[in-house]
């Protein structure tokens, strides 16, 4: 990539982003729509929708709903993938082959045969829905994610961190919690925190399992045949603003450290 | 991230013996009795539901048999759906592709030497993750609409006829699947980019290869783990998918995808035996291709 290829990149890649942003701006601008029911017309300014966000009938409840949701299938995610994530790098045993492929199997199939799939079990054994089973779904669909997720960190820790743990007179339990745990911290952070973005805005599966609650997407989908409040907006980009300025300073001190570092080696 | 998920991961380290002892067994077993649960038993009742037939007293339940014509009857009916579904998904991979190769080469090579924005280029790759799917998909509904500014502006070109609609067309729809899927396909090829190492580029030209051949021998084999990641994480959701193509967002019934055809049988018409049928067709065709396409690109060690 030389001469005219090198601005090229610069100029398409810059489209590209900005291609990106689009819907995420419109989404953003028109929480500020002084709109009346639908949210189609640029109406005028206000921070009405910002200062009652809960005026819309039964959006709170729906993100309330969305967050109980996913932090209860983040927690229990994680725990299960974690610990399948450390049995996997670690321990030898039967059946590696078939467990990594139940592991993958989920990945693999789409939203909408895991979403009927459940809801045709849960009609099956006459289970009611509700949060409950949208729970124990998300809960499912996340396990996957998490053990991939840590595992990439557990197999890049370093033996020699524990081996001297175990020489300290360390017990099993102690290099556990005090050197190996920490040492997958950052790792498991990252996966409960996929974990929750992807039961956050998962629709297709709750669609199928969720009973008459409501969920934050639910609801968007629900009011996409009359028209979206513009108090969906609102949470949608508080929720973003929020989660973007999280990753930019931890971004940003991440480059900065890989800067630092360049500098004194 | 897990963008890497179909990706061979690569240890830095030299990892510790894989040891034989009970503890796995006290690891493994919550995990994997859940998945058991909620993954293979789900895909058990599929089947059991898929052979049902009608009950013949009650109007609108169904009792178990080994109805196997639910197949033909189902394929029959929705064929049409279920090809223009990997005929979308197929495009979508394909426009995906297109924008992201070039976005994570240049994140990820181009951007090295400036690492604060090579961080932000990252962040605005990874922000549609941030705000809900849906709402994305319907500001592009609104930006395509009939009286919204694109329409207007390629009327106003004459490009597009003065009666002429963008939403609610297979191109409304493969351009919204396009757009959500291009992070999912970035990511990972950003991933498997990042760590390549530029001597091996050097060496290319150092050995008197043009950029062109040293791109298409040193940079695109290198990145291949990214791109075959990437094309599954965007094919197989962008299958199933039936937002996009619903009514209320970019679609209209003559863009109606298996993904819509299984909603509108289960939760609509409560037609389960159908609706369960053709979500097993669809996972057997994504299992078939991914397979072959796992062998062909010689990847087999998947998780």
């Amino acid at each position: 990539m030389r001469g005219f290829g090198k601005y090229a990149i610069w100029v398409y890649s810059a489209m590209a982003l900005v291609f990106l942003m689009i819907p995420i701006i419109y989404t953003i601008v028109f929480s500020f729509n002084d709109s009346r029911r639908t949210n189609i017309v640029w109406r005028g300014f206000t921070l009405d929708n910002w200062l009652n966000v809960c005026e819309a009938q039964g959006v709170c409840q729906a993100f309330a709903n969305s967050i109980l949701i996913g932090v209860v299938a983040t927690v229990l995610a994680t725990t299960l993938g974690t610990m399948i994530a450390i049995a996997l790098v670690r321990y030898r045993f039967r059946f590696r082959s078939a467990t990594t492929l139940l592991l993958f199997l989920p990945m693999a199939t789409p939203e909408v045969v895991l979403g009927a799939g459940l809801a045709a079990q849960f009609l099956q054994a006459g289970i009611g829905k509700g949060i409950g089973t949208i729970i124990l779904a998300h809960t499912m669909f996340c396990i996957s994610f998490v053990v991939v997720t840590v595992r990439a960190r557990v197999s890049s820790l370093d033996p020699a961190l524990e081996e001297a743990g175990r020489d300290l007179y360390g017990s099993p339990r102690e290099v556990f919690w005090r050197i190996t745990f920490p040492l997958l911290l950052p790792g498991i952070i990252a996966a409960a925190l996929l974990s929750f973005a992807l039961s956050f805005d998962d629709f297709i599966i709750t669609n199928f399992n969720r009973g008459a609650d409501v969920t934050f997407p639910s609801y968007i989908y629900t009011a996409a045949a009359r028209g979206i409040p513009a108090e969906a907006n609102v949470i949608a980009s508080g929720v973003f603003l929020l989660a973007i300025a999280l990753v930019l300073i931890a971004q940003f001190s991440a480059a900065a450290k890989r800067r630092r570092l360049a500098k004194t080696t | 991230m897990a963008f890497g998920a179909f990706a061979t991961s690569t240890a830095v380290v030299e990892p510790a013996a894989r040891k034989k002892s009970p503890v796995a067994l006290l690891l493994l077993l919550p995990g994997l009795f859940y998945l058991g649960l909620f993954f293979l038993v789900p895909l058990f009742s599929l089947v059991i539901t898929s052979v049902q037939e009608p009950d013949p007293v009650i109007f609108g339940q169904f009792q178990n048999a080994f109805r196997w014509e639910n197949y033909v009857t189902v394929l029959e009916q929705y064929w049409p759906q279920a090809i223009r579904s990997f005929g979308y998904a197929a495009l979508a991979t394909l426009f995906a592709l297109l924008i992201g190769f070039p976005l994570a080469y240049f994140i990820g090579i181009t951007l090295r030497r400036w690492p604060l924005l090579q961080a932000l280029a990252l962040v605005l790759v990874i922000a549609p993750f941030f705000i809900s799917f849906l709402l994305r998909t319907i500001a592009w509904k609104q930006l395509f609409s009939d009286e919204g500014p694109i329409v207007g502006f390629l009327q106003a070109l004459a490009i597009l006829p003065g009666d002429a609609a963008i939403t609610g067309s297979a191109f409304a729809v493969v351009f919204g699947l396009t757009y959500n899927f291009i992070p999912f396909m970035t990511l990972p090829i950003y991933t498997s980019l990042e760590r390549l190492d530029l001597r091996y580029v050097e060496a290319g030209g150092d050995l008197y290869a043009s950029p062109r051949s040293t791109f298409f021998r040193v940079t695109l084999p290198l990145a291949a783990p990214g791109i075959m990641s990437g094309t599954l994480l965007t094919f197989i959701p962008a299958s199933g998918d039936y937002i996009n193509a619903s009514r209320e967002f970019l679609g209209s019934t003559d863009t109606a995808m298996i993904g819509n055809v299984i909603e509108a049988n289960f939760l609509v018409l409560q037609n389960f035996p159908a609706a369960a049928a053709l979500s097993l067709v669809l996972m057997a065709v994504i299992l078939v291709l991914v397979s072959v396409y796992v062998k062909r690109s010689g990847t087999e060690d998947l998780l």
